[in-house]
Parts: C-alpha cells; structure tokens; sequence
C-alpha cells in the first residue's frame, strides 16, 4: 500500500545559514539511504521556499486566475514529500518518525494514497 | 452448559464475541465482515442450541458457522472478495497460521485492542470501538454510556472502521521494542471508560455500574493476555480498589457520599484482597508506573478504617512520586487533600492556592470545591460559600452537584 509523507515545517523566519542547510542535509541522507535500501521510497523530493510558489484557479466561466503566494498562508509550510510503499500504516508512521522532517518543530502527515481499479 | 432463556445464551455470548470476532479480524482482515458474519453466528446459535442443545465445542461452532457465512458472502460479492484477496495477499506474506481444526481457537483479542486504541483513531474513536469489539456492546448501548446520542455514535464508529480500513491500520500486536510506547494507549483507552462510570460527566447518576463492569472486565483481559505486563497489573488493581467502594460512594437516595462519610462495612472486601495482591505485584517493577502508583494510593484508603487513622503521610508520598512519573495538576491538587490530612487544611490551602492559576485545571470544578471544602473546615464559611459557588459553576453530573449545594447552604445558614 502505497503512503505519502507530507513534511511540513515552519517558515524560517530568515534564510538559513549555509550551515544550517548542510547540518539538515547531513540528517537526510542517512534517511534516504535507509529508506532506498529497504525498498519502500517510491519517489521524493524537496520543494523550494513558499516564496516561489504560484497559485492557479480556473473559475466556472473559464476564468484563469494567477495569484502568488500558496494557496493557504499557514504558519507550517508544505516543504517535501516521500511516496513510500508499505505494508500497514504502522509501517508508514514508523518511516515517518524516522524521517528529519519530523523533528526540531517539523512534523510529517501520513496520507494513504487512493488507488483506482484499473478501468 | 444449561440454557434457559435466549437471554441466558446472549449473557455467554459476551465473552465469546470479542474472541470470535479478533479471530475473524485475523482470518479476513476486515473489521465490518468480521462484525457481520460474527453477528450471525452468534443469531444462528440463538436459534439452534436452545432446540439441539449446546454443541460440545460452542467457540469452534461460532467459529465455524462464522467462516462459512464469511465465505458465502465474499461469493456473492464479487467486487468486495477482490478487494479483500488484494489485502489478502499481502497477509499471506506474513504466513499466518490459522488452526485447521477449531479446538484450540487461539485468543486474537490483544491484537484488536491494539487496533481499536491505536493512535491514529481519534480517542473517543477508541473507547467506543473498544467497548463495541472488545467488550461486546452494541452501539446503542456505547451511546448511551458515553451520553451522545445514538445516530452520533455510531457515526462515530462507522468513520473509524473506515479509516482502520483505508489507511490500513493493521491487527497486529506492536513488537516488544514497541510495546512502551503503544500500550500506554490501550491502557489510558480502559482507563477512561472506568473513569467515565466512576463519575460520570453529565447526567443523574455518579457511577454508572455497568460501565465500570465492562473496564475491569477489559482490564482482566488485558491482564490475562499480558501477565507479564506491571502497567496492566496495576491498572486492573486500580479498578478493583476504587470499585470496591461504589455501593458506599452514593446513599439509598443517590445522594454523594464522600470517602469520611462512607459506609465502610459496605465495601466490596474481595475486590479489594484481589487489587491489594495485584498492586504488591505491580509495584514489583523496577519503576513503577501510574496506575500501580495510584492503586496504591486506593489501598492505602481501601486498608484504612476510617479516615482519621488513613495513614495520609503514605499517601503524601505516594502523590510526590506520581506526580514524578506522570506530573499532572489533578495529581497536584490531589496531593494538597492528602498534606490537608497530614497537616491540617491551612497547609492544604497554602498548596491548592498555589494552583489556583494554572490553566489546566480551568474548567473543572474539582480545584473550587476541594479549596471550599479545606475553608469550611477551617471555619472561613463566606469564603467557603464563594468557593462552592464557583464549583457549582463547573460540576457535571447531579449527585455531585446536589452535594455541593448542600455544603453551600450549610455555610450560608452559618454565616447567618
């Protein structure tokens, strides 16, 4: 069964020090590696800053309306994902609580993936 | 086995049910079929033994009966067999082992316990499912003991079961390594549904005694699963010595009756040789835990006979060490009743003052009542009258609101 983790955390309140970003980058890549070797990452990836982020609606009448910024202004921002496959929930949150993303304020969402019989 | 009655087979059904149904649960890995089929053996019995007699295996009956109307319905509903020979594919992985030959059906139930109180179900989620599969109550009757209304319940019910089965909550019993951290969950989900008999938050009884039935029987189960397991111990033995207290908690009329008020020749002296042997066994571990702490706590008052010669110094310092093991503000407070026994009210006030501001304990009327209780004691009748006020602001349930209002007229008429 296939999950997504969903790794939120706080805005950084001003850029990260060079340090900060390798420090957080050293956490990760144990993870990584771990979370491949065992077969359960499907896909992941890091988003960049909110700052960047666009957000689009196309409205009944055709309308397409571009604003800036996310859609919801959150104090915890979405900041990555892993699409992990594995057997139970309780598997998916033990992934979960391994990952960097859960720690220091940071907190990762568990959502089972929908699947669609094949049509 | 004599059977009379349908009633007398539903009373053995009890029992039976939550082990039927966690076999079920293993064999098909899907909590509504396993219901369903459970529900229908259970209708079938009703209506064969009392006519053919009991069979001389009834578990492996239920059981029987139960998997073949689980294997005719999963042929009827094609759509709902695929789905579950997907899940099934994956259980099979993990080779189960299921008997051929029903004799020995193996007790499942600790694994639907950990299902039912698992984290990810929101906790009122927990209490009902646990005492809908585990202690064999039917969703009308976990409403009315929770006091929400039915159609509530069961919706309630019905968006747990789904996410149990969408997000894939497993049945399975967590590894030792895990056993720490999850059973604390299991044991706070049986906990609850003890104090939610032992004083009731709304509603015109204190103690709901069917309710507190159904926690100690959980509590046994657990115990009985988990032999090992202090925690379990000293829950089940927590149970057991605060409800030997119940027929003297409240007066023919219903009326609250507090612990220096009480009967004691009516408490339940089995229950409490039984806790008192548990909570020597529980208190055994290397740290003990809360609720070998606090059963502790209930045998100290259960040995004592009567308040005056409650050896209160033990009961101080059992307070001080649960306080460290699970800090709370109810521990707090109730340590500064035991210091007002110790040591006279003044130091208890000194101490519940201290706690006047903390925001945890905003709400309930537990704080007001207990400092007008050490005021009245000490003779300040205004300020006592005041307190009791505030408490009768906050109180839920009837008795205990009758009681305080007694206690305020009481002081109105001194000030007078």
């Amino acid at each position: 069964m296939k999950y997504m983790l969903l790794l939120y955390g706080a805005q950084p309140a001003e850029p990260q020090t060079e340090q900060a970003i390798q420090e957080e980058m050293d956490e990760y890549w144990p993870y990584e590696k771990a979370i491949t070797d065992a077969g359960v990452k499907v896909a992941s990836d890091a988003l960049q800053g909110v700052e960047t982020a666009t957000t689009v609606q196309v409205r009944d009448n055709g309308e397409r309306v571009v604003t800036d910024g996310p859609f919801a202004e959150t104090r915890e921002i979405l900041g990555g994902y892993y699409l992990i496959d594995a057997p139970d929930l309780d598997a998916a949150l033990d992934w979960a609580a391994r990952c960097p993303g859960s720690r220091r304020g940071g907190k990762v969402e568990v959502r089972p993936i929908l699947e669609f019989e094949a049509p | 086995m004599t059977l009379g009655a349908a009633g007398s087979v539903e009373a053995v059904f009890r029992e039976e049910r939550g082990r039927l149904l966690a076999t079920l649960v293993r064999q098909f890995g899907d909590l509504d079929l396993a219901e369903e089929v459970a529900s229908e053996a259970v209708a079938a019995a009703l209506e064969h033994w009392p006519v053919h007699g009991v069979p001389g295996r009834p578990a492996a009956w239920l059981l029987t009966t139960a998997r073949r109307k689980a294997v005719d319905r999963l042929r009827r509903d094609k759509a709902y067999a695929a789905r579950l020979a997907l899940m099934h594919a994956d259980a099979e992985r993990e080779a189960v082992a299921l008997p051929t030959e029903e004799d020995d059906v193996p007790d499942e139930r600790l694994r639907l316990f950990f299902t039912c109180c698992h984290p990810a179900l929101p906790i009122e989620a927990q209490t009902a499912l646990t005492l809908r599969c585990l202690a064999g109550l039917s969703t009308p009757e976990v409403a009315r003991a929770f006091l929400v209304p039915a159609a509530t319940m069961a919706q309630r019910i019905v968006r747990a079961k789904r996410k149990i089965r969408d997000a894939r909550i497993p049945f399975r019993v967590p590894d030792a390594h895990e056993l720490p951290g999850r059973l604390p969950g299991v044991l706070r989900v049986v906990y609850l549904i003890f104090t939610e008999a032992y004083a009731a938050s709304a509603g015109p009884e204190l103690v709901r005694a069917n309710l507190a039935e159904e926690a100690i029987r959980l509590a046994r189960i657990l115990h009985r699963l988990l032999p090992d397991e202090h925690e379990v111990m000293g829950l089940l033995a927590l149970l057991l010595l605060v409800d030997a207290r119940r027929a003297a908690r409240t007066d023919a009329e219903g009326a609250l009756v507090l612990l220096d008020e009480q009967d004691r020749s009516l408490w339940d002296r089995d229950r409490i040789a039984e806790g008192r042997t548990l909570v020597v066994a529980a208190l055994r571990a290397r740290a003990p835990g809360q609720y070998g702490l606090q059963a502790a706590i209930a045998a100290v008052h259960d040995e004592a006979a009567d308040v005056a010669t409650t050896d209160w110094p033990q009961v101080v310092e059992l307070y001080g060490v649960l306080a460290q093991v699970a800090p709370s503000p109810l521990v707090d407070l109730n340590r500064a009743v035991a210091v007002a026994m110790r040591d006279g009210p003044a130091a208890g006030l000194e101490l519940i003052d201290a706690l006047a501001d903390d925001e945890r304990l905003r709400g309930y009327h537990l704080l007001p009542s207990a400092r007008a209780d050490l005021l009245r004691r000490l003779g300040q009748h205004g300020d006592a009258a005041v307190a009791y006020r505030l408490a009768l602001e906050t109180v839920g349930n009837e008795p205990e609101r009758a009681y305080l209002e007694r206690r305020l007229s009481e002081m109105v008429r001194a000030q007078r």
